[in-house]
């Protein structure tokens, strides 16, 4: 099948999606459904791993080749066959709990390596399989099954923990935000190397409600940082920007400060400066959304398939026999 | 274990004593050079023409404080004129670089033994260090012992006196006069080693000529001084002609891998995370990029199995190394490796147990974990080596099985036979079976769970084939079409199905090897790395007249179908491990035939004597009770 001919219906299985009615889930699978047949990708490339949770079913339903991992292991087993199978396009599926919780240790591992991997991460801040316990994105103090006492532990922000593990690409969306979705997918997908993308993810049932301030109509321009390389930090319809004061960041008035004072996004900036963005929240600060780090490093899997490469043109890649020949040996007989 | 003493006056008017077998080890500090002592005296036996075995004994820590026991680093070499099936029970011959290595190893010396000790390492502060009261070698401690008492250290110097070296470098030249001393004392060239010295330090002039010097210094003391009386003669061995080299079990094991991809046509991949004492096989493979072997040093055990699942989906020949408590680790992707139906292998190179236990030691208690260690019914087959040469078969063996079965396969080694060396005679590349794989690419009638009706095994399709898009994972699958099913009725056919695809293995793998008659009064069975031992100690019983037979499993799941049968044939059945009985259990639970124990739990491999002194035991026991 040519990638030129694909259609949204060429990456819908003949699986019933599961997903509870309304979930946020569906909006992304539809995005994905929609920019896959965009990239120019034959669609026997594309392989999504995912872990364990509500987001791994994913590969269920989308037509490629798929794989429904283990909790947590799924960056790991991607990574696998990445080397092996460079010239796919691997894309991993994974959640809070599986991505930061159980398979963290993965997840920071591949981004050090910058793995040609897409990691699409769908923060819902809940464990939604397991029927509702906190997740290492909880809020503080979060009411749930296994805290009726509130939760005691600090969350990750996941944008500033891949920040620390030396990510190439880090991008954050949301559900509701189908056109921003969009565009993000597509540039992770024209990313080399590992990008990771946070989307925030309704769960209806166990968490609603979590993002509605980002993502509402009649909230979401006080709350909300679209940023854009070389563009200046401004939200509220243009009214609010952020300047930065040393290290920190601070709200002001566009009006007053004038617009050029406003800090100009990069994606290419030292990474202290996407740490502050990337940390940015409410109630005193809007949330970004949009690319916020994007800078170009080789790939683990290029590099090693270029050792191979060097090693095989030095020598024939076939002859076992002076394999079990090196080193010292003797005639007998 | 020498069998013929004979004492001839030699050229120099000393007594040659001629044996067909002699055990030397060589002990002194970590930092000593005994391994590269023992590798050199080990290379120029096997030139000479001697059959040989190996075993290195490190201690666990990288760098233990000087002269302590925990610092105590030793290598065993047994060689001689026969057929030589393990580096020997106890030292005929003991170097011992200072007290603590002499403490450490004189409970193993055979009574007589021959004892040289670096006196300028025997002083008070030293031998206190380690235990002694007073000075060992002059206290009447050794009395039992042939003690010759040199002083390495002074000799080494004065041999140097010319030399630029600091003092401290000259010191670390005195393992080559304990070698060249060695070489002596067993009439040996030392032409390899001097060559050795030539290239191994070809940067450093002064090096190459100190430690030459040394070495020629040490032959020529033997020579000239009037100390020693003894020299022994060992004949060269009745070998396979052929091309041999010296191979570890763990190198061989790398070679193996490397081969079978090859033969299989496909390219190796590991995931692996360091572990002793399987990590030497990551070292040896991460040098063969050329071979097309992509290795990968992931981040935990965990991720080393799962990167190696995600090759294996690739299309790859996936490999994960690692030993008891990565076993462990890895169990949950293993069970997803059962259930995807994706060829891998995990090898388990065993270390004493449970937890961190004895990682540098030798023990089998894997057994069991890898047979049975999963949640849910995951069966698997599994290879278990039986000699450090035998590593490179074993590991063609357990790539053959997974790929015509679609199936994770264990490869069960052990720490003895990963370090230990013998000299291997190297295949013939084009003699070699080979297996090559086929991906499926057919779209026509496609469905991922559809099965092989001769082997059960289903498709395996790369990632990149047009019109095979399809999903796979560790929920379980209905029969055929490999979509999510939770019938119950199918559950129960697909867990039989997995199960018969391993069962049927019984008919692709050959019998159990039998040494010795195919019926008699006792039965040895055995597994994997204790194959030399168990054979040597029969060779023994029956030369003693007794009808022990000895029969050695390299399959263990499934077993070979000569197994049941044989075990019936004999009055007792006597299952030797290094474990509390795993196989043992395997065999009663299977065949309810009352196989009895012969067990070793110290992190040590079987001595010969001990295992004949057992047998017999239980021989003569069951004698008693017939009577």
């Amino acid at each position: 099948m040519t990638a030129t001919t694909l259609t949204r219906k060429d990456f819908q299985t003949d699986q019933d999606v599961r997903w509870c009615p309304g979930c946020g889930d569906y909006a992304i699978l539809a995005q994905f459904q929609k920019v896959f047949p965009e990239l120019g990708i034959p669609r026997e490339n594309f392989a999504i791993i995912s872990g364990i949770g509500c987001s791994s079913r994913f590969p269920y339903y989308m037509n490629t080749y798929g794989f429904h991992t283990i909790h947590g292991r799924a960056p790991a087993l991607a990574s696998g066959l990445k080397v092996m199978r460079p010239e796919l396009s691997v894309w991993v599926i994974t959640g809070d709990g599986d991505a930061l919780s159980i398979g963290g240790n993965h997840l920071i591992h591949a981004l050090r390596r910058n793995m040609d991997l897409k990691i699409v991460l769908f923060n819902n801040q809940i464990y939604g399989l397991t029927k509702g316990q906190y997740s290492p994105t909880s809020e503080v103090g979060k009411r749930t099954k296994s805290t009726p006492f509130g939760s005691l532990d600090e969350p990750f922000t996941p944008l500033a923990l891949a920040l620390g593990a030396e990510a190439s690409f880090v991008a954050r969306t949301a559900d509701r935000e189908q056109k921003h979705l969009a565009e993000t997918l597509h540039a992770a997908a024209e990313h080399k190397g590992t990008a990771l993308v946070e989307v925030y993810q309704n769960c209806n049932i166990f968490n609603d409600g979590a993002f509605f301030h980002l993502t509402e109509k009649d909230r979401k321009d006080g709350n909300q940082l679209v940023v854009e390389h070389g563009k200046p930090l401004v939200f509220d319809n243009g009214t609010k920007g952020i300047v930065f004061d040393g290290f920190a960041p601070k709200v002001v008035d566009v009006a007053e400060v004038g617009l050029d004072a406003i800090h100009v996004h990069r994606e290419d900036a030292p990474v202290g400066y996407h740490l502050a963005l990337a940390k940015l929240h409410g109630p005193q600060f809007p949330t970004a959304l949009g690319v916020i780090r994007r800078v170009q490093r080789p790939t683990y899997d290029a590099l090693v398939e270029a050792q191979v490469l060097a090693e095989q043109a030095k020598s024939d890649k076939n002859d076992i026999h002076a394999l079990l020949h090196t080193g010292h040996t003797w005639e007998v007989g | 274990m020498s069998t013929a003493n004979e004492s001839n006056g030699g050229a120099t008017g000393r007594d040659v004593e001629v044996r067909e077998m002699i055990a030397v080890r060589f002990a002194g500090d970590s930092g000593d050079g005994m391994q590269l002592t023992g590798d050199q005296f080990t290379t120029t036996a096997a030139l000479v023409g001697n059959d040989l075995a190996t075993l290195p004994d490190f201690p666990a820590e990288i760098r233990a404080p000087a002269g302590t026991l925990a610092g105590v680093s030793g290598f065993q070499i047994q060689f001689g004129s026969l057929d030589i099936l393990t580096p020997g029970d106890r030292p005929d011959v003991l170097v011992a670089m200072n007290p603590a290595a002499l403490k450490a190893n004189l409970g193993d010396l055979v009574p007589g033994a021959m004892i040289f000790v670096n006196t300028d390492a025997f002083d008070k502060r030293a031998c206190e260090k380690v235990g002694f009261t007073a000075n060992p070698v002059e206290d009447g401690t050794l009395a039992a012992f042939r003690v010759f008492q040199v002083a390495f250290t002074t000799i080494t110097r004065r041999a140097l006196e010319d030399s630029p070296l600091t003092t401290r470098e000259k010191d670390r030249c005195k393992n080559f006069f304990a070698l060249g001393l060695m070489y002596w004392v067993f009439g040996r060239p030392m032409d390899h080693t001097l060559q050795w010295i030539q290239k191994k330090f070809a940067k450093n002039a002064d090096v190459v000529a100190a430690n030459t010097a040394v070495l020629k210094a040490g032959y020529a003391y033997g020579e000239t001084t009037e100390t020693f009386a003894t020299t022994f003669q060992v004949a060269p061995a009745v070998i396979k002609p052929g091309t041999y080299r010296h191979v570890t079990g763990n190198q061989a094991t790398a070679f193996g891998f490397i081969s079978a991809a090859k033969l299989a046509g496909a390219e190796l991949f590991l995931g692996s995370y360091p572990i002793t004492p399987a990590s030497d096989i990551l070292h040896e493979l991460s040098r063969h990029k050329r071979y097309g072997v992509r290795t990968f040093q992931a981040e935990d055990e965990i991720a080393a199995v799962a990167a190696a699942i995600g090759a294996a989906y690739g299309g790859a020949i996936a490999l994960t190394t690692t030993s008891g408590p990565g076993v462990a680790l890895k169990a949950e992707a293993v069970g997803l490796a059962v259930m995807t139906e994706l060829p891998l292998v995990i090898a388990d190179i065993q270390r004493g147990g449970p937890s961190t236990g004895l990682p540098t030691k030798t023990e089998q208690a894997d057994l069991l974990q890898v047979m049975f260690g999963r949640n849910g019914e995951a069966p698997l087959p599994i290879v278990a080596p039986t000699t450090p040469g035998d590593c490179f078969d074993a590991a063609i063996e357990a790539v053959r099985l997974a790929t015509k079965y679609m199936t994770p396969v264990f490869f069960l080694s052990d720490g003895y036979i990963a370090n230990g060396a013998e000299p291997w005679r190297i295949p013939d590349v084009d003699t070699l079976p080979s297996f090559e794989v086929s991906y499926r690419t057919e779209v026509e009638g496609f469905r991922p769970y559809e099965r092989n009706p001769e082997t059960l095994a289903r498709p395996w399709v790369k990632p990149g084939t047009p019109g095979l898009e399809h999903r796979i994972g560790g929920l379980e699958k209905a029969d055929g079409t490999g979509n999510v099913s939770y019938d119950p009725k199918n559950h129960e056919k697909m867990i039989h199905l997995r199960q018969e695809k391993v069962d049927r293995i019984a008919d692709d793998i050959p019998d159990a090897e039998i040494y010795g008659d195919d019926a008699g009064d006792l039965l040895l069975i055995g597994w994997g790395g204790t194959y030399g031992a168990l054979r040597a100690a029969t060779m023994h019983l029956r030369r003693r007249g007794h009808k022990v037979s000895h029969m050695h499993l390299r399959h263990l799941n499934p077993l070979p179908k000569n197994v049941e049968p044989t075990m019936r044939r004999f009055g007792q059945v006597v299952a030797a491990e290094l474990n509390m009985g795993q196989l043992r259990t395997v065999l009663r639970a299977k065949f309810l035939i009352d196989v009895k124990a012969l067990n070793k739990v110290q992190g040590q491999p079987f001595k010969v004597w001990e295992l004949v002194d057992r047998v017999e035991a239980m021989l003569a026991a069951k004698q008693e009770k017939t009577a």
